[in-house]
Order: C-alpha cells, then structure tokens, then sequence
C-alpha cells in the first residue's frame, strides 16, 4: 500500500479533505489500534493503555493516510518517518507495522515474552518498521532533525514526523532540537505534541507546566497548528495540508489536543492508568465500549 | 581604539590550526574519506576551530554541519543521518561527549547500531587549566562499558588518521578519544591502523608497558632510556582499546612478569582496568601497576605542567617504570 495521503494531488489543488469513507477507515483502524493495545498488555501483564489510547487517531491517520510507504518495504529509502518519543506507546504502533507487512503478525502473539523484538519500547534493531528507538524520552525530536538533514546530501525527499508526549515538553533536549531545527530551517520536520495532559505522577501542568505550548513553539521559530486529536476528519486534513506543503521555511508542529485514555471512560478519569493491566471482566468492559462507541 | 598593527606573537582563537598542526589530521582524514566517495558528513557543536573541523567545513561546506552548543542533540541528530546511510563524525571536548552525552551515545548511537563516529577531542587532562569541567579522565570507562561502541585511543595524528581511513570499513559506531593536536609525533603519515590489533613495538623481559594516546610516545621514550641503561623494556601500543587486543596483552605476560599501564585517564575503569581483566581473566600471573590519574580532580596547570606533576611524560614514566622493576 503507497498511502493515499502521500501526493498532495490525489486531493485536488487545495483540498485536503478527507471522504467520509475515508474517515470511516481510519475510525476502524483507530479501533484496531485500541483493540489490539488491550490484547498486547494482557499477554505482557502490564502495558500503558491511556498513553496509546489518546494517540490513537493520530497513528491511524499516519500510517493508513498520511504517510508515504510502502507496505512490506520498511527501508524503501524514500518513505516518510516516524519517530515516537513517547516510546511507552508503542504496544499501539506494532499491530500496525505488523499490519503493513513489515515483519509476521505472528510476532504480536509473544509481545514482551523472552527474545521478543516487541518490549515496552520500539527498537529499530529489532523491528522492521520501526525509524527509531525509543524509551529515553526527549531524543526522538533531534533524531528526526537528523533524518531532515540527511537529505540534504541523500536527495530523497519525505516528511519526518515525531510524536512527542507533553510530559516529553519538560526535558531539554527537545528544546535543543527545536532550536536546532530552525535554524537549519528543517521544513520537513514534524512534530506532533500529543496533549493529553497528563504524565506519570499526574497532570503535566500541576508536575512542571508547560503553557502557553504554542507560543513556546512559535517562539523557537516553528509553524505552529493546534487541533482536536480525536477529530479524524480534522486531524486528518490538518497532516495532509503540513505534509504537502513544500512551501514552509519553518519546521511544523502541530498540538494535537487529546485525551489521555480515550475511548474507555474509565480510565479517562482515572490518571493512575497510566500503567496498569486489566482483569478478563475489565478488559471486556473495555473492549465492548470501544467496539460501541464512535470517536472522532 | 587599537592603533598600529599588532604584534606577530599575538594570536587568537581561529589560528589555533597553525598553531597547533596536529589538528589537521582529523580533517585531512576526512577529507581524504570524501574524495573516495565515503557517504562521510561532520558536526560540531561550536568548536570547529578548537578540533580543527574549520578545514573540513571549509572543504566540503554542504557536508558540514553547525550544530551550536547542543551536544545531545548533536548526538541523536548523527544518529538520525546513519540511519539514512550517511557516516557522521561529531566532534566535542572529550569531557563532553563522553560523559554529557553518555546516554544518548548509548541509546541512540550503540543501542541502535548506527555507524556514528565519535570524536572526544581535548581528552584526559589536556586542557590544563582550564579545569576539571574540560578535562575527560573517565570517557575510556564510559564508552568501554556501552556494547557495540568500539574506543579507540590514538598516539598521534598519522594515528588516528590511519583510523579514520580504517572506519571506512566499520559498520559498528567508533569513540575517538584524541588529545589536543600539539602532542609529539610517533608515526610517520601513511601508518596502518587496525580495529583489535595492538602495535607490539617490542616486548621486554624484565617489564612491558601498555599505553594508549599521548602516554605511548612518553613510554617509548622511556623505554629506550631504560634499555640504553641495560634494563629490558617492551612497549605496546594499545591504540585500541575496544576491541581489545588480548592475544597481545598475553604475549607480553609471557615475555616479561612485570608489567605498567599508561594512559591519561583515572586508573579506575580505563586502559589498565581492561588489561587487568585479561590478565585475571586468564591467571597470567603478572606484577601489573596502572599507571595514571589515581582516582583524584586534577590540580590546575598548564597541561605540560601537568604531564610532569602526573608522571605521564617520559621522564615520569620512565620514573614509575623503574619502581615497577626494582619494586
């Protein structure tokens, strides 16, 4: 599959809108991801739903629209990455890669069990598809920036998109990168902010807060965009529109306002989900509210 | 307002390349990567004039890359390049990237296999006086300690040009640990280099010395002294420090049973420490001393100063060596 998403002229001109048929595919898959998160954790006995949970539509509109890739080809020089420093996610993205033919499905069924390549976090020596490593938080941004400036002596061109966490917002390096990114006016750079207010010892603005985000953003040179995470259609339109703009001088980021826990409500009261594991009758719970309910 | 030229004794920051001509070394090696069509790009985090990097950048200006003073992000970002096929050196002070960016080296350079190639320049306690916060006497325990990051230590510039122009054919990250660019010459340009060999200049049999960068050309001047004197003293050059020659650390537990380490680094986790783990590992039987900074912050003092006051020049060497034998 070369993702629709990638050529801004399967869009038209300047629409970037998606169909409805096409939001109704990225719900599933967004549904997928969630399904498949509480799968995976119950084999590990303990996994972060929440941190998945908001991110959600995010990877979901990445990688089955926006994204340029080619299933089965995880190192096609020409593809579009993705970095993750929020690491902890990534029981979310592997049924995805796995689901792009970057490596046996089988491979999710002994998630996290000895000589796994799927732990915790994503590891790039270990699983196709993966662009980075992942698990120390604040990297991802800088090793993006590097993949932008590659190429400038490789020729290819793709996008680099990196989700960060807010909590990620507190440690130094990101700032450094940010810094970094333009004034090497690494226009092909993209960072997703997923705000869903929370880390581990509670709210990130009660921890060490980070507002006013955007103007912290736009102050270190970005473009800055904010949106509704959960919102396919707009998130959706909003990645297009970033992507296909060769236009920007600036690196993008884009605050992508979400929930932490999405889709089951209650862990989405609840911040000490943040790392937890459900019982059999829990999980049920769990796994038919997300199967009923429409997000987005 | 300045009147009147200025004296010819005078100098600034940017000519430190003329005056200190080792520098070069490090761009010539690169330079030389370039025109074979090695995928090589370089960074610096505002030093290029203190590594001698300017040379390169002034070569090859779209294969450079200024990266300011963000030495992590400098790190993660030659990550990110390998990933993309290309082979980045970064270049900072020895005391930075070995021990400020220790994890991102471990996370995102040696976890993640990336051919980055490491340059801790300035290392051990050459930057004299300018204090313990520039000087590196731990980077060897650090960056030997990080699976899959290979550490070498040269003598001089033809060294560790010999070792540039071998990491072309290197898949796995590298750590230069290099001095300051003034250090005296011990190979003439055009020497070999290779990754897990020492070079066994001899071996004695009373004592044999295993040294690593600006240590190996004070303990060949030593040994020579020693020699001339009637005693027996070997040299090895332990220029690579992981992969670690053990077969020549074995030689020499054979031909003599004293032995001394030398390098410029605290004798706790450096140089000595990993011939001492082949000689235990093994039950070699040798009298070893680790000769080096003694788990201690170096006093303040121009770096010459310094070697002297350490006993990490020849005449100190040869000063400890003679303890070692007629202890």
């Amino acid at each position: 599959m070369s993702s629709p998403g990638g050529s801004a002229a399967l869009h038209g001109q300047n629409d970037f809108t998606p169909t409805a048929e096409t939001v109704a595919m990225l719900k599933e898959k967004a549904k997928f991801v969630r399904l498949e998160t509480i799968r995976l954790i119950d084999i590990a006995k303990t996994g972060h739903y929440t941190s998945v949970f908001s991110a959600a539509e995010i990877f979901a509109a990445l990688y089955y629209d926006v994204m340029k890739i080619r299933q089965g080809e995880p190192k096609w020089p020409g593809r579009d990455r993705f970095l993750m420093g929020k690491g902890h996610a990534a029981v979310g993205q592997f049924p995805i890669l796995a689901e792009l033919g970057f490596f046996p499905k089988e491979w999710l069924d002994d998630y996290t069990r000895l000589g796994s390549p799927l732990g915790d976090h994503p590891d790039m020596r270990k699983v196709p598809g993966v662009d980075f490593s992942s698990g120390s938080i604040g990297h991802a941004l800088s090793g993006g920036l590097g993949m932008v400036l590659a190429q400038r002596f490789t020729g290819e061109t793709y996008n680099v998109f990196a989700l960060l966490g807010d909590g990620e917002m507190q440690e130094g390096q990101v700032w450094e990168a940010a810094l970094s990114a333009a004034a090497h006016k690494a226009s092909r750079l993209i960072a997703i902010v997923d705000r869903n207010g929370y880390q581990l010892d509670g709210k990130v603005d009660d921890v060490i807060g980070i507002e006013p985000l955007d103007e912290k953003w736009r102050a270190f040179g970005w473009e800055v965009h904010v949106v509704n995470g959960h919102d396919v259609a707009a998130l959706t339109e909003l990645l297009r529109r970033v992507a296909a703009d060769t236009a920007r001088t600036k690196p993008c980021c884009i605050i992508a306002k979400t929930m932490k826990g999405k889709g089951v409500s209650y862990m989405e009261t609840e911040p000490g989900w943040h790392l937890g594991w459900l019982d059999p009758e829990d999980a049920k719970r769990a796994i038919d509210e997300i199967e009923a309910r429409e997000i987005g | 307002m300045m009147s009147g030229p200025l004296s010819p004794n005078s100098w600034h920051y940017r000519e430190l390349n003329a005056r200190n001509p080792g520098l070069s070394y490090l761009s010539d090696g690169l330079i030389e990567l370039a025109e074979a069509g090695h995928p090589v790009v370089a960074g610096s985090a505002d030093l290029q004039y203190s590594n001698g990097l300017n040379k390169f950048a002034k070569a090859y200006p779209d294969r450079y890359i200024q990266f300011g003073i963000s030495e992590q992000n400098m790190v993660t970002a030659a990550a990110g390049l390998a990933t993309c096929g290309l082979k980045p050196f970064v270049a900072t002070f020895a005391s930075f990237l070995g021990l400020l960016c220790c994890e991102q080296i471990r996370m995102d350079v040696a976890y993640s296999a990336q051919p980055v190639r490491l340059i801790g320049h300035h290392t051990g306690i050459s930057l004299g006086f300018y204090g313990t916060s520039h000087h590196a006497t731990e980077d060897i325990a650090t960056m030997r300690s990080i699976a899959d990051l290979a550490v070498v230590s040269p003598a001089d510039g033809p060294q560790l040009q010999a070792a540039i122009r071998a990491s072309a054919d290197y898949e796995l990250p590298i750590y230069f640990r290099i001095s300051r660019g003034r250090d005296p010459i011990v190979y003439e340009d055009g020497v070999t280099f290779e990754f897990g060999k020492a070079v066994v200049h001899s071996l004695g049999e009373e004592l044999n010395i295993i040294a690593c960068g600006m240590a190996v050309h004070g303990a060949l001047e030593a040994a020579k002294k020693l020699n001339a004197a009637g005693r027996s003293v070997g040299v090895i050059d332990m220029a690579s420090i992981k992969p670690l020659d053990r077969e020549a650390i074995l030689r020499a537990a054979g031909s003599a049973k004293k032995m001394l380490t030398v390098e410029e680094h605290n004798v706790i986790g450096g140089l000595g420490a990993a011939v001492a783990e082949v000689l235990a590992d093994e039950g070699a039987g040798v009298k070893l001393k680790r000769h080096g900074i003694y788990d201690e912050y170096s006093l303040i003092a121009p770096p010459t100063h310094l070697y002297a006051h350490y006993k990490l020049d020849a005449a100190g060497i040869e000063d400890v060596a003679l303890g070692v034998m007629n202890g």
